[in-house]
């Protein structure tokens, strides 16, 4: 697997920096996507793709459309034209569940845990192809229960690899933001899937639990998935992203690795601003670029090694 | 006043036939509403297209009794389908306004006039139930002492008690099935359960179906123990005290509608029983310029209204219903 990682990083590194730029194996390929809200273009995508097996973060200010263009890509949202394939095939007029089954499965901006069902009956509902969910079998317990104390494992498992194993039996509805992020990202892995769509998945966490939500993303690509994610929180998309692609305006403007992409003057035009790397109490903007340059360089460099 | 005709009364109707339609009736709104958090507000459509389609295929047809149970329980799964088609992919307040329009449109259409060949006007039909009669193997009928029925009465409630019980345990083995915990999910946000990868209008509209299934039980249920089905019977009210039965019991629990049920007709024939005996005779218990006899037939609804308001204030969740599960709402 970690040949492979590194493969899919590297075959990255000869990707050119312009938006909608072809990609060596995409997951994802999408092009003439358009959806308008009344007289706003919320999405105009000319072309994307997404590499398999990495981390890839859209970033953009606020109405930039990367909530919308994630509701496009699932299925959750038709665009007014534009076609994209999903492992070659074309999603276009697919309904949300059908790409979900697929193997692209979200999770969503304001968490939707299931309050008045339990943790575990919450992480139950994410298995995929459930006879005890056919309504002829469904009142027949032999038929579904050994499925279900399978798929009771797989959960089991992943509650505790993200920590909610104490919360078991609480009621989803009773477990804090963080926790039903955490829940969230867990019963998407209960389908699993092979690419994983967060949206925001740091917004409005503890920093102590961000931590360990970035290392349970890292983990994800880790296992060969593919990562696709939203987020405003820089320090995440520099720490686990191997790719940025940057949209303003409903468009795609920029593309990059997080270095490049930070470095660029039209994201920072559009979105970062021209002291996105530094502490607004500093005054010595210069020296703190400079530093800041040459952190990045170091970190470039041990990439590189 | 006399304490053992309130009690007969009250007992009686609490385990009597009237109670066993709403119980049936809650069960079909307690899939719809309790689990699945569909608004129908139209059970009585689908009691009304039921009972119809068992009426007319007996009576204006002249067809088998069977034959009419099954054309009954048909077009009441037909109903489902038509109603759902439309609407379940909208928000949920769109099928509440359709079902109650519908169960109107319905009540109409088998009371007017130029229908009165095939649904026999206002009258309605009867003389369907004989098969359904004949069947009853009790040769009197009972006096408990508390509760007293007739023969027909009788043999009603068994029947009645023995569907009720299928369809409790039906509702049982279903909700605690997989299938079941989607109609949850899906009660508690349609959304995460599409990226899930759930088609959730298919289960929305199996779940349509299941209860209008149990409404349009209720409805033949109902014109079978009175012989008699008249329009009038399915107006919204019907609907309405099925609701109040549902919520008295709790929601989303089995034996809620059965007892929620039980519980709002021992109140309406005890209430009702005790405010008649108080009012009637030559000295009454309460005063003429208080109450008349003709207003104390009335005033239990009142005082039931009061009583809703009361349980849902102090304990919305129903006598079954789990707080912990009301006190999460509103996120």
């Amino acid at each position: 697997m970690a040949v492979e990682l590194s493969e899919a990083r590297a075959a990255l590194a000869n990707v050119s920096n312009e938006p909608g730029a072809a990609k060596p194996d995409p997951i994802v390929k999408g092009s003439n996507i358009t959806r308008t809200f009344g007289g706003l273009k919320a999405v105009d995508v000319e072309h994307i793709e997404i590499q398999r097996g990495v981390i890839t973060a859209l970033i953009g200010p606020n109405g930039a459309g990367k909530t919308t263009l994630f509701n496009l890509l699932t299925g959750f949202d038709e665009p007014d034209e534009g076609d994209w394939a999903f492992n070659g095939k074309s999603l276009a007029k697919v309904p949300a569940y059908k790409v979900a089954r697929r193997g692209m499965v979200r999770t969503f901006q304001l968490t939707k845990v299931l309050s008045k069902l339990t943790v575990i009956e919450n992480m139950r509902l994410g298995a995929t192809g459930q006879r005890g969910e056919k309504f002829f079998s469904a009142a027949f317990k032999s038929l579904w229960s050994s499925q279900e104390d399978a798929n009771t494992v797989r959960a089991d498992d992943l509650l505790a690899r993200f920590k909610l194993d104490a919360k078991r039996e609480d009621f989803a509805g009773s477990l804090s933001g963080g926790q039903r992020k955490l829940l969230e990202m867990a019963r998407a892995l209960m389908v699993d899937p092979e690419l994983i769509m967060l949206d925001e998945p740091m917004a409005g966490v503890n920093p102590a639990l961000k931590q360990s939500l970035l290392g349970h993303v890292k983990s994800l690509r880790d296992e060969g998935r593919t990562v696709l994610f939203v987020e405003h929180d820089m320090d995440m998309v520099r720490d686990i992203s191997d790719w940025v692609i940057v949209m303003a305006q409903g468009q795609i403007v920029a593309e990059g690795t997080p270095q490049s992409v930070m470095a660029d003057q039209r994201v920072i035009d559009a979105y970062l601003g021209a002291h996105h790397d530094t502490d607004i109490t500093e005054i010595d903007v210069a020296d703190l670029e400079a530093e800041a340059d040459a952190e990045l360089d170091a970190e470039a460099e041990e990439n590189k090694s | 006043m006399d304490f053992g005709t309130i009690i007969d009364a009250a007992f009686s109707a609490a385990l009597g036939p009237q109670a066993i339609v709403f119980a049936l009736a809650a069960i079909g709104l307690n899939v719809h509403f309790g689990y699945t958090g569909l608004l129908n507000f139209g059970q009585a459509g689908f009691m009304s297209i039921a009972a119809f389609g068992l009426a007319v295929t007996v009576v204006t047809w002249d067809m088998p009794f069977w034959l009419g149970i099954v054309v009954g329980m048909i077009a009441a799964v037909v109903l489902a389908l038509v109603l759902g088609i439309p609407t379940l992919r909208l928000r949920a307040d769109y099928l509440a306004i359709v079902t109650i329009a519908t169960s109107e449109i319905l009540r109409l259409i088998f009371g007017a006039v130029e229908f009165k060949d095939t649904f026999g006007g206002s009258n309605g039909l009867n003389g369907f139930a004989g098969t359904y009669q004949r069947l009853n193997p009790y040769g009197d009928g009972v006096d408990l002492g508390i509760v007293s029925f007739s023969r027909n009465d009788l043999w009603s409630i068994t029947v009645g008690w023995t569907l009720v019980a299928i369809s409790s345990l039906l509702v049982f083995a279903l909700m605690r099935s997989p299938w079941g915990r989607v109609l949850k999910s899906i009660r508690e946000d349609e959304d995460a359960v599409r990226s899930l990868g759930k088609n959730v209008f298919a289960y929305k509209m199996q779940a349509l179906v299941l209860g209008g299934v149990f409404g349009g039980i209720a409805g033949i249920f109902h014109i079978l123990k009175q012989g008699s089905a008249v329009p009038t019977d399915f107006n919204t009210t019907f609907t309405f005290y099925a609701y109040a039965a549902l919520l008295i019991g709790g929601a989303a629990r089995v034996l809620g509608p059965v007892v929620g049920s039980m519980i709002f007709w021992f109140l309406i024939a005890g209430i009702g029983s005790f405010f008649s005996q108080a009012t009637s005779g030559a000295d009454p218990l309460l005063p003429e310029w208080l109450m008349t006899n003709t207003q104390a037939s009335l005033i239990r609804f009142i005082l039931l209204g009061l009583g809703l308001m009361l349980l849902m204030i102090f304990r919305p969740q129903g006598i079954f219903g789990d707080r912990r599960e009301i006190a999460i709402d509103g996120r």
